[in-house]
């Protein structure tokens, strides 16, 4: 909010606090189309890839920060580079496929070339056809390379900003997430697969969602009825100093490794309705008896600890009205058969087909649809009183989502 | 080992394949929902994957079901616990083929389409992809030993409770 001011948006914030927010923000295209140059093109890390998924020189993968289409690259010395995936000659992209390896950089269109450092290192017919033709004199080739972002590695994550002014990655997020990242990404990890999911409504009621614990429990009603949180389980909320990112977990108190296995038996037996339970089997591997942790990273990025179901999720804004959710699963480099199939089994809880995430797909759509017909109503978010702090013993708190619109306010500068 | 197969053999197990798949899809679209598992084999696993990590050799599923238990456990999730928006499908399948023949078990593939309509009116293409099937035949009657769904595209629109 200091040094960046609202320009030519014609916005501003109507409260004095964040415990209440205008429907406006999920429904007004100069308010998404702002968010692209002062959220995403902000002073922001936005995830960009696993290290594991290039793990060779040359190794590319194609991704998106915001509407950018981004290119993540291994370079022959073995750095990690992201470029804006988008030709300095005509604009095409440059790479259309999902994930391979190159030696530089092609665009089809007319055969500009890059080096993976995206430096441009030729133009066809440069010189022209027959000594007709070619580049004009004034040219300077040094001028046209691909746009770079900064580059930061975390946890085995690469994140990208655009921005001079984003700290570095460890200072954004601070220490006291920092050691979620550590606690769950202990080992060299392995992509299990992924998945995507298309959400019909703005990327922040998504982004709201994740840092929404109050929801948990009563929308997710598959947590309830078959046993995965239940009243004797401790936990609460975290945030950054800022309020950005925020971790909540939940966490069984006092209990061993064995017990707590034990423990779990005889809760299912009790009262469970399932046939098979084996899909909530949980084996401690993290050092710790937390069984849920989820943490963002504002603006986009969940990093998902549910039981031995590990993932990271990408929110990627498809339009005011749409966005993605990009799941990469994720295990441990080191995990034996057994333990790869518990973690096939316990993610039938999350992604888009997730017997306790699934509803999240649809209940930002429910807003989006009720919330255009009047873009002056307001959301409320009482929970937990007003301000943005740390909850320890309870998650029915706002403060977190409250977190997310300071974050909000501050990058849009409203 | 599979058994390469000419078209005129195998006559009745191909009809009955088809009879299987008809009956399946049936099933699903009338919701008759609670039906599904004794299509399989106790032990019978049902998958639903994305073509890109089939393809990639990436082991996570959207469903997986390991034993029809797991899959009823689905059925009684989505009617007690599932909070969706109500809607349809309308199955369209094709090219089934039988693609091999080994003792009492075969294996055969086939193309899906998913029609989804919503309980407000939305028509749209859900889903589209090919079946892989492990099918056992016991006497008369055809179980599924696996039944993979892999569908063409990542993407899935909001989400996916009913299953394919």
């Amino acid at each position: 909010m200091e040094d960046m001011k609202a320009g030519d948006l014609d916005f501003a914030w109507p409260f004095e606090d964040v415990s209440r927010v205008p429907f406006q923000v999920y429904t007004d295209p100069a308010i998404y189309a702002c968010e692209q140059e002062r959220i995403f093109q902000g002073p922001t890390w936005n995830f960009l890839a696993l290290e594991v998924e290039i793990p060779n020189r040359g190794d590319f993968k194609t991704t998106q920060v915001g509407e950018a289409p981004i290119i993540v690259v291994r370079t022959a010395e073995g750095e990690i580079n992201a470029m804006v995936n988008r030709c300095a000659h005509k604009g095409s992209l440059i790479c259309f496929k999902p994930r391979g390896n190159v030696k530089e950089l092609a665009c089809v269109y007319h055969n500009w070339v890059y080096d993976l450092a995206g430096n441009l290192t030729g133009v066809a017919f440069r010189r022209g056809v027959g000594g007709k033709g070619g580049l004009s004199e004034d040219f300077d080739q040094s001028q046209y390379g691909l746009q770079r972002l900064r580059v930061e590695t975390y946890g085995g994550m690469i994140f990208g900003t655009f921005s001079d002014a984003t700290p570095p990655f460890r200072d954004y997020i601070g220490a006291e997430l920092m050691a979620n990242i550590d606690r769950v990404f202990i080992k060299p990890l392995k992509v299990l697969g992924y998945h995507s999911q298309v959400l019909p409504n703005n990327w922040k009621l998504y982004a709201e969602n994740n840092k929404d614990s109050y929801h948990a429990s009563l929308l997710h009603v598959f947590h309830n009825t078959f046993g995965v949180v239940r009243p004797n389980m401790g936990g609460g909320i975290k945030l950054s100093d800022n309020g950005w990112h925020h971790l909540s977990y939940t966490q069984r108190e006092g209990l061993g490794d064995e017990q707590v296995g034990r423990e779990k038996v005889r809760s299912l037996k009790d009262q469970y309705r399932l046939q098979d339970a084996s899909l909530m089997e949980h084996r401690l591997e993290l050092g710790d008896t937390v069984t849920n942790a989820i943490q963002t990273v504002f603006p986009t990025l969940v990093v998902q600890q549910i039981l031995n179901a590990l993932a990271v999720r990408q929110l990627v804004p498809r339009g005011v009205d749409r966005s993605e959710l990009i799941w990469t699963i994720l295990g441990f480099e080191d995990d034996d058969a057994d333990m790869q199939e518990l973690r096939l089994k316990v993610n039938n809880l999350v992604g888009p087909a997730g017997l306790i995430s699934m509803e999240d797909g649809c209940v930002g759509g429910w807003v989006q649809r009720a919330a255009k017909a009047d873009p002056g109503a307001l959301t409320v978010m009482p929970m937990g009183g007003r301000s943005i702090e740390a909850s320890v013993g309870s998650r029915i708190t706002e403060a977190a989502v409250r977190g997310f619109w300071q974050g909000w306010r501050s990058c849009m500068g409203v | 080992m599979n058994t390469s197969l000419d078209t005129a053999g195998h006559r009745d197990l191909r009809m009955q394949i088809e009879a299987l798949m008809a009956d399946y899809v049936h099933c699903v679209d009338d919701d008759r929902l609670e039906e599904l598992p004794g299509y399989f084999e106790e032990r019978g696993r049902y998958r639903v994957v994305t073509r890109e990590n089939h393809e990639l050799n990436l082991p996570v599923s959207l469903i997986y079901c390991d034993g029809r238990n797991m899959l009823a456990d689905r059925i009684s999730a989505l009617r007690t616990a599932n909070i969706y928006e109500p809607h349809v499908y309308c199955h369209l399948i094709s090219s089934i083929k039988l693609t091999s023949v080994n003792g009492n078990e075969l294996t055969a593939r086939s193309n899906f389409a998913i029609i989804r309509t919503m309980s407000e009116g939305d028509t749209s293409i859900f889903a589209s992809g090919r079946y892989f099937d492990r099918i056992v035949k016991h006497g008369d009657e055809l179980k599924f030993r696996e039944r993979v769904a892999v569908l063409d595209s990542r993407r899935i629109d909001t989400l996916l409770v009913i299953p394919i």
